[in-house]
C-alpha cells in the first residue's frame, strides 16, 4: 500500500492512482518517431536464422502495415491477446469472429473486457478497445458463428490464426481450409494455401500448432491426441453413484426432466443461478442418500457447465507463441515452428516441441476415401455408431447420404427433426435392406467439417 | 459488502477452481514491486493485475519515448516525455478496480543508493530489462531481506527468467502424475479387517461383480502372500502369473464362458501400479529431514519446518517408517456403498495420521514456549519432494551464455550491440571478444558459432511484443506460485527461444 503516512520526501514520491489520471489512448491514426523499432530489426536487418526467402527490406512493415490480412477466430482468452499481440507486432487489418457474449466469468483473463460490457458481443467489444488504444490499428468484428461465413469470406485472408474452445469448430475452421486447396493436375498449388495457427488452453496447459493444409498434419492428423470426452456410465448415475460429480449428472439428467422445477418444456439454464441452486440442493439431498461427501455450489456449476479452469497467463504464453508464428510467416523473417508446441507450467515450465506427422489416410487432408467394412447384414445403426465412436472419425451427428438407383437418397439424418423421424426406421435395417452394395459410395456430412466425407463401403462376408 | 464478495468470486470463479480460495486471499495480501516498465514488464503485471493481485507499485526512471509505446499496450503515445511508471500504472490499474496500483518515478540504482529499505516491504520483487550490475545490487539486499526477486529480460527472440530466493516451501505442488497411497503391502490395521470383511467366494453375483478393484488385488495378494513366503510378484513373470490367478476368479456362467465383470479388469489393469512397495522415504524427502531448518526447532522457525519435524516424528515414531496415509483413492467400478465404505476406511486413517501429526505440532510449540490453536493439518506426502529440474539443452545453454556476454558488452560500452543498423557489423568483433572473455573466466570448454554472435548483434536489444508477451505470461505464473505457495516454482534458470519455439530450465 502507498506509504500515505510517511512525509513526502523530495527525492522520492511514491504516488497513488487518482481517478483524473489520463486513461485512455486516443483515437488519432498517426504515426510516431521510433514506433516499429522493436520489429524492425527483424524485417530490414539480414540474419544467419532467417527463412531461405527472406529478403531484408523496409518495405516488409509497409506490407505488415497496409497490406497483410490476418482472421483471428475467438476473442475470448486467447482471442483477446491475439488481437493485442498482433496489433503491436505490426498487422492493421484484422478481422476478428466470436459467437459469444461478455459473461462476468470473462474478466479474470480477457482484459478487454469491463464489468460494463457484460451482456454485450466479444467481438464488438474487442475490436473497440483494441482499435481505440492501437492508433491506425483497424480491428473488424464480427458477432456471428464461424459457419456463417463461406469459402469467399475465409479466402481473403493470408493467415488465420484460431483461439478457439471447440474441437469441432476447429476440425470445422480445418475443413473449410482444406476446401480452398487448388489442385492442377494433381499438384496443389500453393498460393491456395492458407496458414492455419492454432491455438488451446485449459487451465495450466496448452498448445500452439502450425498448420500449411496440405502440406503439414491438419487437426484431423492428430484427432488420437484429443481423446473423447468422457461421460459417466448411465448406470453409476442412475444406481451407483461414488463421487458428487455423479450427483450432479444425475440431476442433472434424469432428475430435472422428471421433476421440471420451472415448468413444463423449461429446460436447464447453466447460467441461470436459480436453476443451479435448484441442481445443487437436490444433489446434496442425492448425496446424503448414498454418504457421498463434498458437493459444493461451485462444483455443482463446474460440472453442470463443463467449466474448464483458465488464467490469464497460460493465454498470454499460447497466443504469445501463436501470434510470433504468425509474424514470422507473414514476413519471412524466420522458420516457422514444426509444427506442435505443449506447454505445461503445473511444475516448473515444461515444454515440448515435435513435427506432428500427416495421417496417411486422414479423413480430412488425404484426399484418400474412407473405408467402411460391414457385413451386408449389420444394421445402419452400427455404421452410425463406427462413425461416432472411431477415435479417427469421432463424428458428432452424421448424416449418411447414398446414391441409390441414380438418385441422391437420404439414409438417415439427425439435424432436422422431420427428417429424422422419417429416416429413423433405417437405423434397424440392414445394409442390404436398404439397398446399398459393395463397393458403394456413401457421403456423411457432419458439424466436424464444411465438406462431405466420402466412404466407400466394402462388404465383408 | 456481501455484493462485492459475491462478484469477486464470480469474477475469479475460472482461478479459483486451480489455487482455491486461500490462494486467491495470499494473492490479494501481496504487494509486488516491478522494476522498469517496459513491454515485458507491463506483460507481467497485467497478468497479476487482472486475477486480483493486492497491490502492485512500479519503480522507473525512465520517461516514455515512441519506441517504448510501440511494443505496449500500456503506454499511449499522448504519454511520450512524461514518466513512464506513472503512465504505464494508469493503463494497468484501468484493468482491475480490485487492485491498488502506485508508482515511484526513480530508478533502482537511485533507489539503492539513498534507500535500499525501501524494496523489504515487498512480497515479490520483479526486475526487468536490468543492467546486470543493478541486478546484483539488488540481488544482494533481496537475499538479505529474505525477499524474493525474479529476474526477467526479453532480449530479441529470446526470453529470461532467474529466481532469486534463499528457500521457498511449497506445501500445495498438486502434482499432476502422483501414484496413488493404497498400503497394499503393508495394509494398516484398519485396511486389514475391511478387507477380510469380505468373502468373494461366499459372495452373490450382483456384489461379486461391484466389488471395488482394491479388494480384489488385496485378497489375491494374501492367496499369492500364502503361497510365496509373503513375498509380493516382483519380476514380469510374477506380476503376470498375480494378473491369472486374479483372472481366474472371474465369476463364470452355467455354460463355463467368463462374465463380463469389470471390476475385475480394473483390478488386472492396476496390478503393476498398485503392487508397488510403499515408498519408504525418497532421497529428497530424506535430505529435508535431515535439514539443519529440521533438527533445530526454535521458536523462530517457520510453519512448514514445524510441520516437517512432526511429519518425521511421525515416520519414526508412529508410522513404522511410513509417511501418514494419503487418503484419496481414485474412483472405480463398484456400488456406492461398497466405494464410500472403502473410501471411509482411507480417509479415517488419513485423518488420523494428521492428528497425531498434529500433536507433534502441538508438543514442538510448547517445547519453545508458543501456543498454538486448533488447525488441521493434512500434508501429502508428494509435497516433501524438493522441485530440482535439470533439463540442458545446447540451443538454449548458448543463448544464455549471449545474454551473459551482451551484459559484458554493456559493462564495456555502455550500450548494448547493434542498436543502430550501423553498428551492427563493427559489433559483431566486438560481441565476440565479450564471449571469450567470459568464456575464459568461467573455464568454459564451449564453442559458440559465430551465427549466435551475428544473431545478438541483428537484436540490436529489441524487445518484440510477442516474446515479452510469452515471457510475461511465463513470469507472472511463477509469481503467482510464490506468492500462493502452491505448485511448484521453476528453479531457476529459463530461456524460451522464439525461433525455434522451445525453452530450458537449468539451475545454476
Amino acid at each position: 500500500m502507498a506509504d500515505t503516512d510517511e512525509p513526502e520526501k523530495k527525492r522520492r514520491r511514491v504516488v497513488e492512482l487518482t481517478e483524473k489520471m489520463v486513461v485512455d489512448g486516443g483515437r488519432d491514426g498517426g504515426e510516431w518517431d521510433g514506433r516499429w523499432n522493436h520489429i524492425n530489426m527483424f524485417l530490414e536487418r539480414p540474419g544467419p536464422f532467417t527463412h531461405p526467402d527472406f529478403e531484408p527490406s523496409t518495405e516488409s512493415l509497409q506490407f505488415l502495415l497496409d497490406t497483410c490480412k490476418i482472421l483471428v477466430i475467438g476473442a475470448g482468452g486467447l482471442g483477446c491477446e491475439l488481437l493485442k499481440d498482433l496489433a503491436l507486432s505490426g498487422f492493421r487489418h484484422i478481422h476478428v469472429v466470436d459467437m459469444d457474449t461478455i459473461d462476468v466469468s470473462n474478466l479474470n483473463r480477457q482484459f478487454l473486457f469491463r464489468l460494463k460490457d457484460v451482456g454485450r458481443p466479444k467481438a464488438d467489444i474487442a475490436a473497440d478497445f483494441i482499435n481505440g488504444r492501437i492508433p491506425g490499428c483497424n480491428v473488424v468484428p464480427h458477432f456471428k458463428k464461424i459457419q456463417d461465413f463461406d469459402e469467399s469470406f475465409y479466402r481473403q485472408f493470408h493467415i488465420i490464426v484460431c483461439g478457439l474452445d471447440s474441437i469441432i469448430a476447429r476440425r470445422w475452421m480445418n475443413g473449410m481450409l482444406l476446401s480452398l486447396l487448388v489442385y492442377e493436375d494433381g499438384v496443389l498449388d500453393p498460393s491456395s494455401i492458407i496458414p492455419l495457427i492454432d491455438g488451446g488452453t485449459e487451465g495450466f496447459k496448452g498448445n500452439a500448432r502450425v498448420i500449411f493444409p496440405g502440406m503439414t498434419a491438419c487437426i484431423d492428423c492428430t484427432l488420437e491426441l484429443y481423446p473423447p470426452q468422457i461421460n459417466f456410465p448411465m448406470c453409476t448415475i442412475a444406481s451407483m453413484p461414488r463421487l458428487p460429480e455423479h450427483c450432479v449428472e444425475y440431476v442433472r439428467m434424469l432428475l430435472w426432466p422428471k421433476e421440471k422445477p420451472f415448468g413444463d418444456g423449461v429446460g436447464l439454464d447453466a447460467d441461470d443461478p436459480e436453476h443451479i441452486q435448484w441442481v445443487y440442493q437436490k444433489s446434496q439431498e442425492r448425496a446424503a442418500e448414498f454418504s457421498i461427501t463434498g458437493i459444493t455450489y461451485r462444483l455443482t456449476q463446474g460440472v453442470v457447465k463443463r467449466i474448464i479452469p483458465a488464467v490469464a497467463s497460460t493465454n498470454a504464453v499460447i497466443a504469445a507463441a501463436c501470434a510470433t508464428e504468425v509474424f514470422k510467416i507473414a514476413s519471412s523473417a524466420y522458420i516457422p515452428l514444426n509444427n506442435y508446441m505443449v506447454f505445461n507450467d503445473v511444475d516448473g515450465l515444461y515444454t515440448y516441441t515435435f513435427e506432428a506427422e500427416r495421417k496417411e489416410n486422414c479423413s480430412a487432408c488425404s484426399q484418400v476415401p474412407q473405408d467402411l467394412y460391414f457385413s451386408p447384414s449389420a444394421k445402419l445403426q452400427e455404421v452410425l455408431d463406427y462413425l461416432t465412436e472411431n477415435a479417427s472419425l469421432q463424428m458428432k451427428s452424421p448424416a449418411i447420404t447414398a446414391t441409390l438407383e441414380g438418385k441422391n437418397k437420404t439414409l438417415y439424418l439427425q439435424t432436422v427433426a422431420s427428417i429424422e423421424q422419417r429416416t429413423r426406421p433405417n437405423l434397424s435395417k440392414s445394409l442390404k435392406e436398404l439397398g446399398l452394395l459393395d463397393g458403394q459410395e456413401l457421403a456423411v456430412a457432419d458439424v466436424t467439417t464444411p465438406q462431405t466425407v466420402l466412404f466407400k463401403l466394402s462388404f465383408t462376408s | 459488502m456481501a455484493a462485492t464478495k459475491a462478484s469477486k468470486e464470480q469474477k475469479y470463479d475460472r482461478q479459483l477452481r486451480l489455487w482455491g480460495d486461500h490462494g486467491q486471499e495470499e494473492l490479494e495480501n501481496a504487494h509486488v514491486c516491478l522494476i522498469n516498465s517496459t513491454a515485458s514488464g507491463t506483460e507481467l503485471l497485467k497478468n497479476l493485475v487482472l486475477p486480483g493481485i493486492g497491490s502492485f507499485t512500479i519503480v522507473d526512471g525512465h520517461k516514455v519515448s515512441g519506441e517504448d509505446v510501440g511494443n505496449n499496450f500500456f503506454l499511449s503515445n499522448h504519454s511520450i516525455g512524461r514518466n513512464r511508471a506513472q503512465a504505464a500504472t494508469e493503463l494497468l490499474q484501468e484493468l482491475n478496480t480490485d487492485v491498488s496500483g502506485n508508482f515511484v518515478e526513480e530508478s533502482p540504482d537511485q533507489l539503492l543508493d539513498n534507500d535500499p529499505e525501501f524494496f523489504h516491504r515487498f512480497t515479490l520483487v520483479i526486475g526487468v530489462q536490468l543492467p546486470e550490475s543493478t541486478c546484483l545490487r539488488l540481488g544482494s539486499v533481496l537475499w538479505n531481506a529474505n525477499v524474493p526477486f525474479l529476474v526477467c529480460r526479453t532480449y530479441g527472440l529470446v526470453g529470461y527468467m532467474r529466481l532469486v530466493v534463499k528457500e521457498h516451501t511449497v506445501i500445495e505442488s498438486h502434482p499432476d502424475n502422483a501414484l496413488e497411497d493404497l498400503r497394499l503391502d503393508q495394509p494398516f490395521a484398519e485396511l486389514k479387517s475391511h478387507i477380510q470383511s469380505y468373502d468373494l467366494e461366499g459372495m452373490g453375483k450382483k456384489d461379486h461383480g461391484h466389488t471395488p478393484w482394491i479388494i480384489i488385488v488385496a485378497k489375491y495378494l494374501e492367496k499369492w502372500f500364502s503361497e510365496h513366503n509373503s513375498q509380493l510378484p516382483k519380476n514380469y513373470k510374477e506380476k503376470e502369473a498375480f494378473k491369472q490367478l486374479i483372472r481366474q476368479g472371474i465369476l463364470k456362467n452355467e455354460k463355463g464362458t467368463p462374465e463380463d465383470e469389470e471390476n475385475f479388469e480394473e483390478a488386472i489393469k492396476n496390478v503393476n501400479t498398485a503392487l508397488n512397495p510403499t515408498k519408504v522415504i525418497s532421497s529428497g524427502v530424506d535430505d529435508i529431514f535431515n535439514g539443519e531448518q529440521c533438527n533445530d526447532i526454535t521458536s523462530q522457525t517457520p510453519a512448514f519446518w514445524l510441520m516437517t519435524r512432526a511429519v518425521r516424528e511421525f515416520v519414526q515414531n508412529d508410522g513404522s517408517g511410513n509417511l501418514p496415509v494419503r487418503g484419496s483413492i481414485p474412483d472405480m467400478i463398484a456400488d456406492s456403498e461398497k466405494f464410500i465404505n472403502l473410501q471411509n476406511v482411507y480417509r479415517e486413517k488419513a485423518m488420523q495420521d494428521a492428528s497425531v501429526v498434529s500433536k507433534h505440532v502441538e508438543a514442538l510449540l510448547q517445547s519453545v514456549g508458543k501456543v498454538c490453536g486448533p488447525y488441521s493439518c493434512i500434508l501429502r506426502c508428494c509435497s516433501l519432494s524438493s522441485a530440482c529440474s535439470m533439463d540442458s539443452a545446447d540451443g538454449e545453454m548458448v543463448l544464455y551464455l549471449m545474454l551473459r556476454s551482451v551484459d559484458r558488452f554493456y559493462q564495456q560500452h555502455s550500450r548494448y550491440p547493434g542498436v543502430y543498423n550501423y553498428q551492427v557489423e563493427e559489433d559483431i568483433s566486438k560481441l565476440k571478444l565479450c564471449v571469450n572473455s567470459l568464456l575464459q573466466e568461467y573455464s568454459l570448454n564451449v564453442n559458440v558459432k559465430d551465427d549466435y554472435i551475428h544473431e545478438f548483434c541483428r537484436y540490436g536489444a529489441a524487445e518484440p511484443h510477442t516474446v515479452a508477451s510469452f515471457l510475461g505470461g511465463s513470469a507472472a505464473q511463477e509469481a503467482i506460485k510464490i506468492i500462493t505457495r502452491q505448485f511448484v516454482p521453476f528453479n531457476n534458470t529459463f530461456i524460451y527461444n522464439a525461433m525455434s519455439q522451445t525453452t530450458a530450465t537449468f539451475q545454476l
